[in-house]
């Protein structure tokens, strides 16, 4: 079991033809991904690396029976590409795309209240489930199949947290990177719900940043209702305030979103937060082995 | 982004929006002719930087003749104004702007923010106008006022009305208030604002709501649609290690400390800077150079970096996903033959092609101390700096 995607996950690209589409296309299936059909407006009829390419999304999983989207096409485009998997039925959305206008993604948001569409992103790696599909710009290798969920804001960083896991025989049962921009498809808790629900699922590390009350939330929430360990880490401890880190919602804004404040609410809620993002992994198997499961979660040498 | 309080009012003005008679001005002259054609009472002198607490450090001044006038634009003009957002080495005063005088009644606070927690923009309003919303916000909570807009209705005129009785607009005037915020929703939604603030707000002796002060913020993401906003930029307001960095699209910030952080990705870069505090080092910058550094990139963040004189080490932190470690690795070494280090670097690889890597920055015969992990790198650079 995993969480979102797995094996039998049915994908389409859309924005296929274009350079950053087209290379991680190659990666993913290369990974073993079930990616069926691609779409680009005005190539539909074509084909790339064997890949039927449409002119429209619903004719894409019309013709494929395609379950899940991944975006890569630019910023100016993006929000509608969003927009056109969900009226297309798709019932998960990944969105690496980064640079969409938050005004954009409030309307993608609003359009999408009474839809069925999970959408993660944007401006995030995307969604693994480790030897079973890979959904976005992630290194495949780095990761092992396992029981240790992760959910994530940043890229680098959750690659930096599996590495360490991975490195210690801990294997991942499901990475999400949830993304970097203030308004967003898919929260924390939301993810940390179905990791909780997850049979394959045993404990979960959560990788926040500044900027935002998104990880004050998720603590609460967990302190009332997760039933496995959760270890946490909080980016940007050192970031002065006013300045957009890199990631268009890390900013400390009117003494707000502080890396401070965000740990003391994780600890509060019982939430053991690593120190360092050196020992993002020795916190986790910390965790693990005051909750009686670590055994449990080795899955390799 | 952001801009200057006079180029906020013009935009704010076409929208219809009240805003006092005013105009910019680069000189003594400029701003004596300006208040010559504005022809008021009173006349109010007022320094242009992208920093608020002007008033409070000399930057704000009410002339009531063209001498006056005169005298205060010379005063500021020039003058390195400190406020508590300039931080300690302040901000030159370069333009001014000449506004007429009113007869405020009350002050009001009105803002716009995009609001995280339901996603969608939220007005609020208050009637502790001049005070900043966060210390409002502390110790009187009560006294703000919030509406959540709808995206696709837009903020409508019962909210609007709702917050000006709220906030105890006098009842005549609150139709001129209700006219305010509907067009200042409007100009945030045109314009990709990230935030809008209105404080003070006032209400004037001749029965107007008109905005004393405005400041507008612009999405970043958003700027690829508004060219005329973007023609506003003030790059003497801006960093100019920030502005050459983002030339190459490299996402780069200054800070005070003095070990250089090259580092792919925000998340780990922000990390770099914890973990570097964390062994009692003070990072110089955050530095993000992206998923797919080219050699190219990755010579100009070192140029960046080494154009501030602070550094004394650079630490080098990636994590090679896509990217692979032997591009860095050749980025890197390019890098320091052609600028020429003289200080201590010390590199982290990990990733793609680590091995690759590691022998490209060993057989360069470059002075590189290599590091095994995230901690042992600012470890490393730590104890160098302080040698």
């Amino acid at each position: 079991m995993s969480i979102l995607i797995n094996k039998d996950t049915k994908v389409i690209v859309q924005g296929i033809t274009g350079a950053t589409g087209l290379f991680h296309t190659k990666q993913a299936v290369e990974y073993g991904t079930n990616i069926v059909g691609g779409v680009t407006p005005g190539k539909g009829g074509t084909e790339v690396e064997g890949i039927p390419v449409f002119d429209t999304v619903s004719q894409a999983v019309e013709a494929t029976g395609a379950n899940a989207s991944v975006i890569y096409v630019p910023p100016a485009f993006a929000a509608d590409a969003i927009m056109e998997a969900s009226d297309a039925g798709l019932e998960l959305v990944i969105t690496i795309t980064e640079g969409i206008p938050v005004m954009d993604m409030i309307k993608v948001k609003r359009y999408l209240e009474d839809k069925k569409t999970r959408l993660i992103g944007p401006n995030c790696p995307g969604v693994i489930t480790p030897e079973a599909c890979k959904i976005g710009i992630m290194p495949g290798y780095i990761h092992k199949k396992g029981h240790v969920g992760v959910v994530s804001r940043s890229g680098t960083l959750t690659y930096e947290a599996v590495h360490q896991l991975t490195a210690e025989g801990i294997g991942q049962s499901t990475a999400v990177g949830i993304g970097g921009d203030p308004v967003n498809g898919t929260n924390f808790i939301d993810v940390l719900k179905l990791f909780n629900e997850d049979e394959d699922t045993y404990a979960v590390i959560m990788i926040g940043e500044i900027g935002g009350t998104a990880e004050e939330e998720a603590a609460e929430w967990i302190k009332a209702n997760m039933k496995k360990p959760v270890v946490g880490f909080i980016g940007g401890q050192t970031a002065p305030p006013g300045k957009r880190m890199g990631h268009a919602g890390a900013i400390i804004s009117g003494g707000k979103g502080t890396a401070a404040e965000k740990i003391k609410t994780l600890q509060s809620c019982g939430v053991k937060v690593a120190e360092t993002p050196a020992v993002m992994g020795e916190t986790l198997i910390s965790a693990l082995k005051e909750h009686g499961i670590y055994e449990k979660c080795v899955t390799h040498q | 982004m952001n801009i200057h309080e006079y180029q906020g009012k013009e935009i704010l003005r076409s929208y219809g929006v009240a805003v006092p008679n005013g105009k910019v001005a680069y000189s003594v002259e400029e701003a004596v002719e300006a208040a010559k054609n504005l022809g008021s009472d009173v006349t109010v002198v007022k320094a242009q930087i992208h920093a608020g607490g002007r008033g409070k450090a000399g930057g704000v001044k009410v002339a009531k003749n063209l001498e006056e006038v005169r005298t205060y634009a010379d005063d500021i003009l020039g003058k390195t104004l400190v406020t508590h957002q300039t931080g300690p080495e302040g901000k030159e005063v370069k333009r001014l702007l000449i506004e007429e005088g009113c007869d405020i009644q009350s002050e009001y606070y009105i803002g716009l923010v995009v609001d995280r927690a339901t996603n969608r923009i939220v007005m609020m309003a208050s009637e502790e106008g001049g005070t900043e919303i966060e210390e409002v916000a502390e110790k009187t909570p009560e006294k703000i006022f919030k509406e959540v807009v709808d995206p696709v209705a837009g903020l409508m005129p019962y909210q609007a009305r709702r917050l000006a009785f709220s906030i105890n607009i006098p009842k005549e005037l609150v139709r001129e208030a209700v006219k305010f915020m509907l067009g200042l929703y409007q100009v945030f939604v045109d314009k990709d604002c990230s935030i809008a603030e209105i404080n003070p707000l006032v209400t004037t002796g001749d029965g107007k709501v008109m905005a004393l002060d405005a400041k507008l913020n612009f999405d970043s993401n958003a700027l690829f649609r508004q060219k005329a906003i973007l023609e506003y930029r003030d790059l003497d307001e801006e960093d100019p290690k920030e502005i050459e960095a983002s030339k190459y699209d490299l996402s780069y910030i200054s800070l005070n400390g003095n070990i250089g952080c090259m580092v792919n990705g925000a998340g780990l870069a922000m990390a770099t800077m914890d973990i570097i505090k964390h062994y009692q080092g003070d990072p110089a910058n955050f530095l993000d150079v992206g998923g797919g550094a080219t050699k190219e990139k990755v010579t100009e963040a070192f140029k960046i970096i080494l154009s501030d004189e602070n550094v004394k080490g650079i630490y080098v932190n990636i994590f090679g996903g896509i990217m692979k470690c032997d591009v860095i690795a050749e980025g890197v070494v390019a890098a320091t033959k052609e600028v020429g280090l003289k200080i201590p670097l010390v590199v982290r690889l990990e990733g793609t092609n680590v091995d690759l890597g590691k022998k490209i920055l060993e057989e360069s015969g470059l002075d590189i101390t290599a590091a095994d992990s995230m901690a042992d790198g600012a470890e490393k650079i730590v104890s160098l700096v302080k040698a």
